[in-house]
C-alpha cells in the first residue's frame, strides 16, 4: 500500500485560474460533442424519421443492454477537415454491451451526407475495426450509406487502407473467430452491399433495407430493365430468394433485436482473467484535475497528482522512484484491473528512458496492461547528453514501447512533442486506444521552438550571406509558424484526423481507461519479444 | 383427551386450528390434495396425510380417505374447519362410527339446520323472530290481502316457483297490492307456467348481525357478542366487523337471548352463529345457523381476548365451556378484512395465478393476518380463491378503522388480481365510516368505490423508471460495462426507459447530472429526481418532497405501490417486437380450468366469433370464441383436459 497524498491547495488562486480555463475549454467540447450528436441537423433528421427509420444514435441506444455505457470512437472524426459539413465523419462508432458481450457498433448516419464515405469516414470505420480485431469484440455494422463519396474517389476507393479494405477486415476477423453481424436498415449499394454480404449474419428491414450491386438507374442504363429497389434487393428478395441476408426484420426496432438475438447466440468465452481485486474508488476528486492542469502546458504540476485522481484508493506503487524521476513508473489499479502506470514529470533523460524501457518489459512479462500518460515536450539535448547516448537509451525506450504486447492505453494530457512522443506510445506505437485531454497540444515541437528554429535558420543562411535578421522580421517570420502549430496542435485539429481515439474530460478519464481496459481482456494477451536494444 | 387431531381442511383455517392446537400440546396432522404439496398448512402440522387429486371432490370431500387417514395416523379428532365437510352430517356420523371426535356439534343439530324451512320452524317455536311471511297454498286474493296485512309492508311478493327475480314485486303499501300481484302472476305464470305467490315482510336496506354462540355437553350456553357482516358482494362477506356499531345494550341482550334458544332448540354443542337480518328499525330477525367456526371468527377473538379454537377443542374433549356469560368482556374493535383473488372491476368473478410477491404488514400493535398462502403460491381454480384475511384491533371503531386502511395499504402483492384495493376504498368510503351499513353498500355505493384513476402515470411511470435504473446499478455487475451508469462520451448519460401500461408506452428519460441527481424534462418543466433503493423500497425526492415507494419487479414489469394501489407497468424492451412473429392467434386459456367442449374439429372453417370451446374455471363457465375468421389447423385439447393460464387451445389459420 502507497497512498499518494495531496500537496494541492484548492484555495489557492492559481488552482481557481486554472480550473476556470479548464472549464471553458470542457464547456466548449461538451456544446461541440452536442452539435456532432445531432447528427445532419434537424432537417435530415427529420426526413430520416418521416421514413420510419430511427437516428444512428438511438439505433445503438435501443441495441445496447438498458443503462450500458457506450465508448465513442472518433466523436470528432472529420471536424472542419472537409467544405462540407460531415459530424462524426458521418458514421457513428463505438463499443456498447449488447447481451452482456462488448461489441464494436459502427451505425452510418444516413442524415450526414446520405451516409457516405468520406475519406474519413473510410479512415474511422477501418479504425473501428482495428480495435475491434485488437480486442476482439464482435461488429455490429448498423448499414445505411450511399457507399463511396463519389467526388472524392481518389481518396477512398484505390489505396491499402481504403474502402476495400473494410472487407478484408471483415474476413480476416471472422477468420479470427470475432463475429461479424450486419444489420441492413438503408442503402447498402455497391461495395457497399459486401457489408452484409461479407458478414457472419445479416438482418435486413423491409421495405428500408436493400442491397444491390447497381441501384435502379444503373440498372436500368445497363440493360435498360426496370425494376424497384425492393424488388432487385430488398428485405424479401435477399431472404427469401437470394439468400444474401438471414434474417427479415419489419422495422428498425425489430432487427436490433434480432442483432441482439444473434449476439446472445455467439457462445463467447470467458475474457481474459487477470488479478482483479474489488475497485475501489480514488481518494480525491476528479473534478480537482481542472484545477491542477490548467490549460497553460508550460505551467508545471506534479504528475503524482493526476495519478491519484485516476487510480484505485489512490494506491499507487512506485518503481524506481529515486531514479530518472521525470519519468513516472508504478503499479496500480483501476477499477480492480492491474496497470503499469509511465507518466511524465519532466523532460525524458538517459536515466528516465532506461527505466521507462526497464518498467514497460517488466510489465509486457507480467502481462499487466500499460497506461501512459502523456505530457512531454522532449528528450534532453546538448553535448553532455548526446555524449552519455541519450539517443540511444531513449531507443530502449521505444524498442520496449513498440514489442510490448500487453495492452496499452495512452492519454495525452499534456504536450505530446517529438520523440517523447515515440517513447509514451504514441499513434505509431499502436496503443489499444489513445485519448486526449482538451487541454493537450501533439506536434513535432512547440509552435515555439519550430518557429525559433526556422528562424535560426534564416538567420544562419544570412549571416553565411553577410546580412542579418532585423527582431521586427523575426517575428514576422515566427508569426505564421507559431499560429500554424497551434491550430495543428490543437485536440479538435488531432482528434479530426484520428489521430487518437476521442477527447476526453479528465475528470471521465478513470472511466474511460476501466472501460478500455475492460474491452481489451476479451482479447487473449500475447508474449511479448522484444528486439535487439543497443546497450 | 385429544392427543392428535386431523384438519380436514386447508387454507388459512387449517393453518390457524394446527396454531391453536399446537400451542394447547395436541399433535396436528394435516391433509393435502395434489395441489396442496408444498402448502403452509401442510409444513405447519406436525404430519400430513396425502388424500389425492386436486378436485375438492377426490379429496378434501372424501370422508372416507379422511377418516382413514385419521385411523393411519391415530388421530382422536377431527376439526372440519369451515366449508368443505364442516356441515355434513355424514361426515359427522362417520366420524362417531369410526370413534373419531367430530369437533363440531351433534349430527342431530347439522341435520335440524340443514333444511331451512324446517329450520324456521324450530326457531318459530323456539321464540326467535323470523321475517313476517305466508307461505300459505290458499292463493286466493282476499285470503292473500288478509294475510298481506298481518306480514306488513313494505312486502316482497315472490313466485313460489320463481328464481332470477322474475315473478317479484315490492309492494309498498295495500293501495298497490292488487295490481303487484296481478302483473306478478302474469309473469310467474309465463316464466314458471305456475302463479303461486309467497309474501314476506321486505326489509330495506338490512344489516347483517350475527351472534357467536357457545355450548357445551354439559348444558351451560354463552353468546360472545355480536358480528355486523353487512359489506357483501356476490352474497358473500368481505368486510365484517365486531362489536356491530351502533347496536343498543337492549338490542344486543335480546339476540344473545335469541341466538341460545335457537342453540337450546337443537341440543347444539360447540361453536355455532345465528345469523339475523337487523333492519334499520332495529328489529332482527332469524336467517339461519351455521353449524361451524365461521370465517369471521377472529373478530369476535379479538374484541373478547378468547381463542375460539381452542374453546372449541376443550368442549370437544367434554369439558365445560372457560367463561361463563357474566365473565366475558367486549374490549375494543375489530376488523377483518377478506382478502381475495377476485377482480372488482369485473364483477367480482375470482382470478387464478401465482403470487410473485408478498409483502404483509407486521403482525403487531393489533394487527393479525390468517393465511395459508406464501410467496410464490398458486391460487388455483379448485378452491376458494382467499389470499388471507386482514385482521385489526384497536380500541374504538375509529381508531381500529384508521388502523385497518393503513393496513391494507401495506399489504402488497403482486401476480394476479386481487380486491385489496377496493377493500381499502370500501374501508376508507364515509358512509361505511358513518356506519351506514347494509347489505346492498357495494351496490348503493358502487360508483364512488370505483378506482381514482385521476392519477398521474408519467410520475408513477418516473418512480418505476428511477427503480428501474437504481435496481440495475445496485446489481451492477464486476464489470465497467455493468456499471449500468448509461455513461456517454461528453455528454449527460441519459437513461431511456420504456415502459408500459396497458397501451400506453411511457418512454421516461433521465439525465444523469454528475452530483447524484437525474434531471427531467416534462412539459417545459425540469424535475430534478434523487432515488436510493434499499430492499423493494425506494425513496425519492422530487423537487423539495422527499417520499417513498414499494415497488416490486422481475424480467417481465414493475409494481409500484401507489396510494391508489399498485401499478404494474412492463418493461418494453425492442426484443418484444419478437411477439409479433411468433404470437399464437390468441385462442388461449383465459385462467387455469377445465375444458368442458370442444365445438370445432381439425379443418373446419370458421367465422369470426364462433364458439369454439368451452372451459369452466372456478364453477364459471367461459366460452372462447373465434378472433378472427379461418381454418382450424390444430385443436390441442379434448374435454375433461385441465388447461392452465395462456395455454393455446386451438389454432387457427389466418383466412386468405
Amino acid at each position: 500500500m502507497a497512498i499518494l497524498s495531496s500537496k494541492i491547495n484548492t484555495r489557492d488562486a492559481q488552482f481557481a485560474a486554472n480550473s476556470e480555463s479548464m472549464q471553458a475549454v470542457i464547456d466548449d467540447l461538451h456544446e461541440k460533442a452536442a452539435k456532432i450528436h445531432q447528427g445532419g441537423g434537424p432537417k435530415y433528421q427529420e426526413r430520416h424519421l418521416s421514413r420510419g427509420k430511427l437516428l444512428p444514435r438511438d439505433r445503438i441506444n435501443k441495441l445496447l443492454d438498458a443503462g450500458s455505457p457506450f465508448l465513442e470512437v472518433g466523436q470528432f472524426a472529420a471536424w472542419e477537415c472537409y467544405e462540407d459539413y460531415v459530424p462524426a465523419a458521418g458514421v457513428v462508432a463505438g463499443i456498447g454491451q449488447v447481451e452482456g458481450t462488448e461489441c464494436m457498433i459502427v451505425a452510418n448516419d444516413a442524415t450526414v451526407k446520405g451516409g457516405t464515405y468520406y475519406p474519413l469516414t473510410v479512415k474511422k470505420h477501418l479504425r473501428a475495426q482495428e480495435i475491434a480485431e485488437r480486442c476482439h469484440l464482435p461488429c455490429i455494422y448498423l448499414v445505411d450509406s450511399g457507399g463511396a463519396n463519389l467526388p472524392r474517389q481518389d481518396e477512398v476507393f484505390p489505396d491499402k487502407d481504403h474502402f476495400g479494405r473494410i472487407f478484408f477486415n471483415q474476413a480476416n476477423m471472422s477468420a479470427k473467430g470475432i463475429p461479424q453481424i450486419a444489420v441492413v436498415m438503408g442503402l447498402c449499394t455497391a461495395g457497399g452491399a459486401y457489408v452484409p454480404a461479407m458478414a457472419d449474419e445479416s438482418v435486413i428491414v423491409k421495405e428500408q433495407g436493400t442491397i444491390f450491386l447497381a441501384g435502379p438507374p444503373l440498372v436500368k442504363a445497363a440493360t435498360g430493365e426496370e425494376v424497384s429497389a425492393e424488388e432487385l434487393g430488398g428485405a424479401d428478395v435477399h431472404t427469401r430468394i437470394s439468400g444474401v441476408a438471414d434474417h427479415f426484420a419489419h422495422n428498425d426496432e425489430h432487427a436490433l433485436a434480432l442483432a441482439r438475438r444473434s449476439v446472445a447466440r455467439l457462445n463467447r468465452g470467458e475474457p481474459t482473467k487477470l488479478d482483479r481485486q474489488p475497485a475501489k474508488p480514488p481518494r480525491f476528486d476528479a473534478k480537482e484535475l481542472y484545477g491542477i492542469v490548467g490549460t497553460d502546458l508550460r505551467k508545471p504540476y506534479d504528475v503524482h497528482e493526476v495519478i491519484a485522481r485516476i487510480v484505485d484508493d489512490s494506491d499507487f506503487d512506485e518503481f524506481k522512484a529515486n531514479y530518472g524521476n521525470t519519468l513516472v513508473t508504478g503499479f496500480a489499479r483501476i477499477d480492480g484491473y492491474p496497470v503499469g502506470i509511465v507518466a511524465n514529470n519532466g523532460i525524458l533523460f538517459s536515466e528516465s528512458a532506461q527505466k521507462g524501457a526497464h518498467f514497460i518489459e517488466l510489465c509486457a512479462q507480467r502481462k499487466i496492461p500499460l497506461v501512459f500518460l502523456q505530457n512531454i515536450t522532449g528528450f534532453m539535448v546538448g553535448k553532455k547528453y548526446e555524449a552519455e547516448g541519450i539517443a540511444k537509451h531513449g531507443a530502449k525506450m521505444v524498442m520496449a514501447v513498440s514489442c510490448a504486447k500487453v495492452p496499452k492505453f495512452t492519454v495525452l494530457i499534456g504536450g505530446s512533442y517529438g520523440a517523447g512522443n515515440y517513447g509514451m506510445c504514441g499513434r505509431a506505437y499502436d496503443p489499444t486506444m489513445m485519448f486526449m485531454w482538451p487541454n493537450a497540444r501533439i506536434s513535432v515541437m512547440g509552435g515555439e521552438q519550430a518557429a525559433g528554429v526556422m528562424a535560426q535558420v534564416t538567420k544562419d543562411n544570412l549571416e553565411r550571406k553577410g546580412e542579418s535578421l532585423s527582431e521586427e522580421k523575426e517575428q514576422e517570420l515566427k508569426k505564421p509558424i507559431v499560429e500554424q502549430y497551434d491550430k495543428q496542435g490543437h485536440p479538435y485539429y488531432a482528434s479530426a484526423r484520428l489521430w487518437d481515439d476521442g477527447i476526453i474530460d479528465p475528470a471521465q478519464t478513470r472511466e474511460v481507461l476501466a472501460l478500455s481496459l475492460a474491452a481489451s481482456l476479451n482479447a487473449p494477451i500475447e508474449d511479448s519479444r522484444f528486439g535487439v536494444f543497443r546497450m | 383427551m385429544i392427543n392428535t387431531l386431523l384438519i380436514a381442511n386447508r387454507g388459512e383455517i387449517a393453518c390457524r386450528i394446527i396454531a391453536t392446537a399446537q400451542k394447547m400440546g395436541i399433535r396436528t396432522v394435516a391433509v393435502f390434495s395434489d395441489a396442496d404439496r408444498d402448502s403452509r398448512h401442510v409444513k405447519l402440522a406436525d404430519q400430513a396425510v396425502h388424500i389425492g387429486p386436486a378436485a375438492s371432490t377426490e379429496s378434501y370431500l372424501r370422508s372416507d380417505k379422511i377418516i382413514a387417514a385419521a385411523k393411519q395416523t391415530g388421530a382422536e379428532a377431527i376439526h372440519p374447519g369451515y366449508g368443505f365437510l364442516s356441515e355434513n352430517e355424514d361426515f359427522a356420523d362417520q366420524c362417531q362410527l369410526n370413534g373419531i371426535i367430530f369437533v363440531g356439534p351433534p349430527v342431530s343439530s347439522i341435520a335440524a339446520m340443514g333444511s331451512k324451512s324446517a329450520a324456521k320452524s324450530i326457531m318459530q317455536d323456539a321464540g326467535v323472530p323470523l321475517v313476517p311471511g305466508y307461505h300459505g297454498s290458499e292463493q286466493d286474493i282476499e285470503t292473500l290481502k288478509a294475510e298481506a296485512e298481518k306480514v306488513g309492508f313494505p312486502l316482497l311478493l315472490k313466485a313460489a316457483y320463481g328464481g332470477g327475480g322474475k315473478g317479484m314485486r315490492v309492494v309498498e303499501n295495500m293501495g298497490e297490492f292488487d295490481e303487484a300481484l296481478n302483473s306478478a302472476k302474469r309473469e310467474a305464470n309465463s316464466s314458471f307456467g305456475n302463479d303461486k305467490m309467497l309474501m314476506e315482510r321486505f326489509i330495506r336496506n338490512p344489516r347483517h348481525v350475527e351472534i357467536q354462540v357457545f355450548t357445551d355437553e354439559h348444558g351451560n350456553a354463552v353468546y360472545l357478542a355480536e358480528r355486523d357482516c353487512s359489506v357483501q358482494r356476490r352474497h358473500q362477506k368481505v368486510l365484517e366487523e365486531a362489536p356491530a356499531p351502533a347496536l343498543t345494550e337492549k338490542t344486543r341482550t335480546e339476540m344473545g337471548d335469541a341466538a341460545i334458544r335457537a342453540a337450546q332448540a337443537i341440543d347444539y354443542v360447540g361453536a355455532g352463529t345465528v345469523e339475523f337480518l337487523f333492519d334499520q328499525s332495529g328489529e332482527f330477525y332469524f336467517m339461519e345457523m351455521n353449524t361451524r367456526l365461521q370465517v369471521e371468527h377472529p373478530v369476535t377473538e379479538m374484541i373478547t381476548g378468547q381463542d375460539l379454537v381452542e374453546w372449541q377443542l376443550l368442549v370437544a374433549s367434554g369439558q365445560p365451556l372457560p367463561l361463563a356469560q357474566n365473565d366475558i368482556q367486549v374490549n375494543g374493535h375489530a376488523f377483518e378484512a377478506r382478502i381475495y383473488a377476485e377482480d372488482p372491476d369485473n364483477d367480482f368473478l375470482p382470478c387464478t395465478g401465482t403470487i410473485k410477491h408478498l409483502r404483509t404488514p407486521v403482525e403487531e400493535n393489533g394487527v393479525r393476518i390468517d393465511t395459508g398462502i406464501e410467496q410464490g403460491d398458486e391460487i388455483s381454480a379448485f378452491y376458494d380463491p382467499m389470499i388471507a384475511k386482514l385482521i385489526v384491533w384497536d380500541t374504538d371503531r375509529t381508531r381500529a378503522l384508521l388502523r385497518l386502511q393503513r393496513a391494507l395499504r401495506e399489504y402488497r402483492l403482486t401476480g394476479l388480481t386481487t380486491n385489496v384495493d377496493f377493500l381499502h376504498r370500501l374501508a376508507s368510503h364515509p358512509e361505511f365510516v358513518k356506519t351506514n351499513l347494509t347489505t346492498e353498500f357495494i351496490q348503493q355505493h358502487e360508483a364512488n368505490l370505483a378506482p381514482d384513476d385521476s392519477v398521474s402515470y408519467q410520475q408513477i411511470a418516473t418512480e418505476a423508471a428511477l427503480f428501474d435504473i437504481c435496481q440495475r446499478q445496485q446489481q451492477r455487475g464486476s464489470s465497467p460495462w455493468q456499471s449500468g451508469n448509461a455513461f456517454r462520451m461528453n455528454s449527460a448519460a441519459t437513461h431511456t426507459v420504456p415502459l408500459q401500461f396497458d397501451e400506453e408506452t411511457y418512454a421516461i428519460s433521465l439525465a444523469e447530472t454528475g452530483t447524484g441527481e437525474f434531471l427531467q424534462e416534462v412539459d417545459n418543466e425540469s424535475i430534478r429526481w434523487q432515488a436510493s433503493l434499499t430492499d423493494d423500497k425506494l425513496t425519492l425526492t422530487a423537487g423539495s418532497m422527499r417520499y417513498h415507494r414499494y415497488v416490486s419487479a422481475d424480467d417481465q414489469q414493475i409494481t409500484v405501490f401507489t396510494d391508489n394501489g399498485p401499478m404494474t407497468f412492463h418493461r418494453h424492451r425492442v426484443t418484444d417486437t419478437l411477439s409479433d412473429e411468433t404470437a399464437h392467434g390468441g385462442h388461449v386459456a383465459p385462467m387455469n380450468g377445465t375444458i368442458m367442449e370442444v365445438l370445432v374439429e381439425k379443418g373446419d372453417t370458421i367465422e369470426k366469433d364462433q364458439p369454439l370451446v368451452i372451459m369452466e374455471a372456478m364453477k364459471m363457465e367461459y366460452t372462447i370464441r373465434a378472433g378472427h375468421e379461418g381454418e382450424v389447423t390444430d385443436v390441442f385439447f379434448i374435454a375433461g383436459d385441465l388447461v392452465s393460464d395462456g395455454n393455446e387451445l386451438i389454432a387457427v389459420s389466418e383466412a386468405e
